[in-house]
C-alpha cells in the first residue's frame, strides 16, 4: 500500500446522440455548472464544489459511451514520472497538447488493458466553487436539481481485469479497496488512488472499452430520495433506487442520461487509509454486494452498458 | 376535448399487442401499460437492447447509437423500439436482448447467477 502521485478523478469526457438533451440533463437535473463551449462544439461542466474549470465534457457523437477518463496528478514532475513509468511497464503513452481542452494543461494518455482511455494531468485552471477561501459560507446558493457536489468515479466494462487492476496498483499505486471474486477469478475490482472507497472501478465483461457509468457525489440519503423524485418529475430514465451498496456502503440511484449513458448519484461511503486491507466479496454473495437490500443480482444493472 | 391518436404495435413473436399513443415511442408505452415482450435497457437509444425490425407499418425514428443500428439495418427497418413512435398500425420482430455481459469464471459470457 502506498500513496499515490495521482490525487483524484479530474474529468470524464462523454459522448452523446443529442448535445442539447444532455446539456439540460448534466446542467438541470444532476445540477453541474455549464462552465464553456469551445471551438468543436464541446460542453464543459462542473459540480457546484470542484475548484477546478471542469469536471464533464459533453461531446455529441453518433454513439454514446465514454471517450477517457482523466486523473489530476500532484505535480508536473510526477506527470512526467508516471509517464516514464507507464512505458517502462510496456505501456505505450501519448501527449496531447494543453489547450487541447479548454483550460486543462498537457495530458499523458495510454490505454488500459480493458480498452479504456486514461489520461494524466498535473495543470488544469482554477475557478473555485464561487464561496471564497477567507471566511467561506458552507454551500452555494441557486444550484440547480440533484445538486451535485462533484464528479466521483466510473465504473467500467472490459475483458482483461487482472491486467488492468496490475498497471493502477503497480504503475500508478493505486488501492485494491474490494473486490469480487469466483474463486480467485476477479469478476470486479474497486480501486482508489485517494481518501475514498473507489475513484475507479471495473467489472469483467467479453467486450472491450465499456462504460458502466459515470458517478457524482451529493449529500445525505435525503438527497438522494430527492434526487428519485427529480427522476419521477422529469421522466427520466431510472435504472434502480434509491438503494444501498454492500461494496462501499454508498447510499445511491442510477438512471441514465437522454443517450442512454448510466449515471449514479450518491452519498456515505466510508474513508480509506492506504494502510487498510482490500475487502473481498465472494460470487455466492454477490447479490447484497451490489444492492445490500434487494440481495438479488439485477440484470439490467449489469448487462446494460454503452 | 380533442382524442389523441393511438396506433396499435404488434409483436410477432409473441402475438401480443398494445395500444402507443402518436409521439411516444412504443418501449415508453409498453412500459407504461404494464406490458412486456421488448427487452428494457436504457431508453434513450444507448444500449441496443430493445432492437426490433418493423415488418409493418409507418413509424418515425430519433437518433439511435450506430455502435447497435447501422445504416444498412436503418435501410431495412431495424431500430431501437425506445427511438421508434408509430404513424400507423405497426408490426414487428424483436431483435435485441438482453446479453449476460458480466462474466464469471465458469466462462467469459456466462452469467454470474
Amino acid at each position: 500500500m502506498a500513496q499515490s502521485p495521482v490525487l483524484r478523478p479530474g474529468h470524464v469526457v462523454l459522448r452523446v446522440l443529442d448535445l442539447e438533451a444532455a446539456v439540460v440533463h448534466y446542467r438541470d437535473r444532476l445540477g453541474l455548472q455549464e462552465i464553456e463551449r469551445d471551438g468543436q462544439g464541446r460542453v464543459y461542466l462542473k459540480g457546484w464544489d470542484e475548484q477546478d474549470w471542469f469536471s464533464v465534457v459533453l461531446r455529441e457523437a453518433d454513439r454514446p459511451g465514454m471517450d477517457s477518463m482523466a486523473f489530476k496528478v500532484i505535480s508536473a514532475a510526477a506527470l512526467d514520472s508516471l509517464e516514464k513509468d507507464l512505458n517502462a511497464y510496456g505501456c505505450k503513452t501519448a501527449r496531447l497538447a494543453a489547450g487541447e481542452l479548454s483550460h486543462c494543461g498537457e495530458r499523458v494518455r495510454f490505454t488500459l488493458p480493458t480498452g479504456h482511455a486514461i489520461d494524466l494531468y498535473a495543470q488544469k485552471d482554477y475557478m473555485g466553487n464561487g464561496l471564497g477561501r477567507v471566511n467561506p459560507d458552507p454551500w452555494l446558493e441557486g444550484i440547480k436539481g440533484m445538486q451535485a457536489q462533484r464528479f466521483d468515479h466510473c465504473l467500467l466494462y472490459g475483458a482483461d481485469l487482472d491486467a488492468t487492476i496490475k498497471v493502477l496498483t503497480e504503475v500508478l499505486k493505486f488501492d485494491l479497496t474490494e473486490k469480487v471474486v469466483d474463486g480467485d477469478f476477479v469478476i470486479a475490482a474497486f480501486l482508489s488512488c485517494s481518501n475514498k472507497a473507489h475513484d475507479i472501478a471495473f467489472v469483467r465483461h467479453a467486450e472491450d472499452n465499456k462504460f458502466h457509468h459515470a458517478s457524482f457525489l451529493i449529500g445525505t440519503w435525503e438527497e438522494v430520495l430527492r434526487a428519485a423524485d427529480i427522476i419521477s418529475m422529469h421522466e427520466i430514465s431510472l435504472d434502480l433506487g434509491p438503494t444501498r451498496h454492500g461494496i462501499t456502503r454508498g447510499r445511491t440511484i442510477y438512471f441514465f442520461d437522454p443517450s442512454g449513458n448510466r449515471n449514479e448519484v450518491f452519498c456515505g461511503d466510508y474513508t480509506w487509509y492506504p494502510d487498510h486491507q482490500p475487502i473481498t466479496w465472494t460470487a455466492d454473495q454477490i447479490g447484497r454486494a451490489i444492492f445490500y437490500h434487494d440481495r438479488k443480482l439485477n440484470e439490467n444493472f449489469l448487462n446494460v452498458v454503452t | 376535448m380533442q382524442t389523441e391518436m393511438t396506433f396499435e404495435v404488434r409483436i410477432l413473436d409473441t402475438g401480443e399487442s398494445f395500444p402507443c399513443r402518436a409521439g411516444e415511442n412504443i418501449l415508453k408505452a409498453m412500459e407504461r401499460l404494464g406490458r412486456v415482450g421488448i427487452p428494457v435497457g436504457c431508453r434513450g437509444g444507448g444500449c441496443g437492447v430493445c432492437k426490433v425490425q418493423i415488418r409493418g407499418g409507418r413509424f418515425t425514428t430519433q437518433r439511435m447509437s450506430r455502435a447497435h443500428v447501422s445504416e444498412a439495418e436503418e435501410t431495412v427497418g431495424v431500430a431501437l423500439a425506445c427511438r421508434l413512435s408509430p404513424m400507423s398500425d405497426i408490426d414487428l420482430k424483436i431483435v435485441g436482448r438482453m446479453q449476460k455481459k458480466m462474466a464469471c469464471a465458469t466462462g467469459a459470457s456466462q452469467p454470474v447467477t
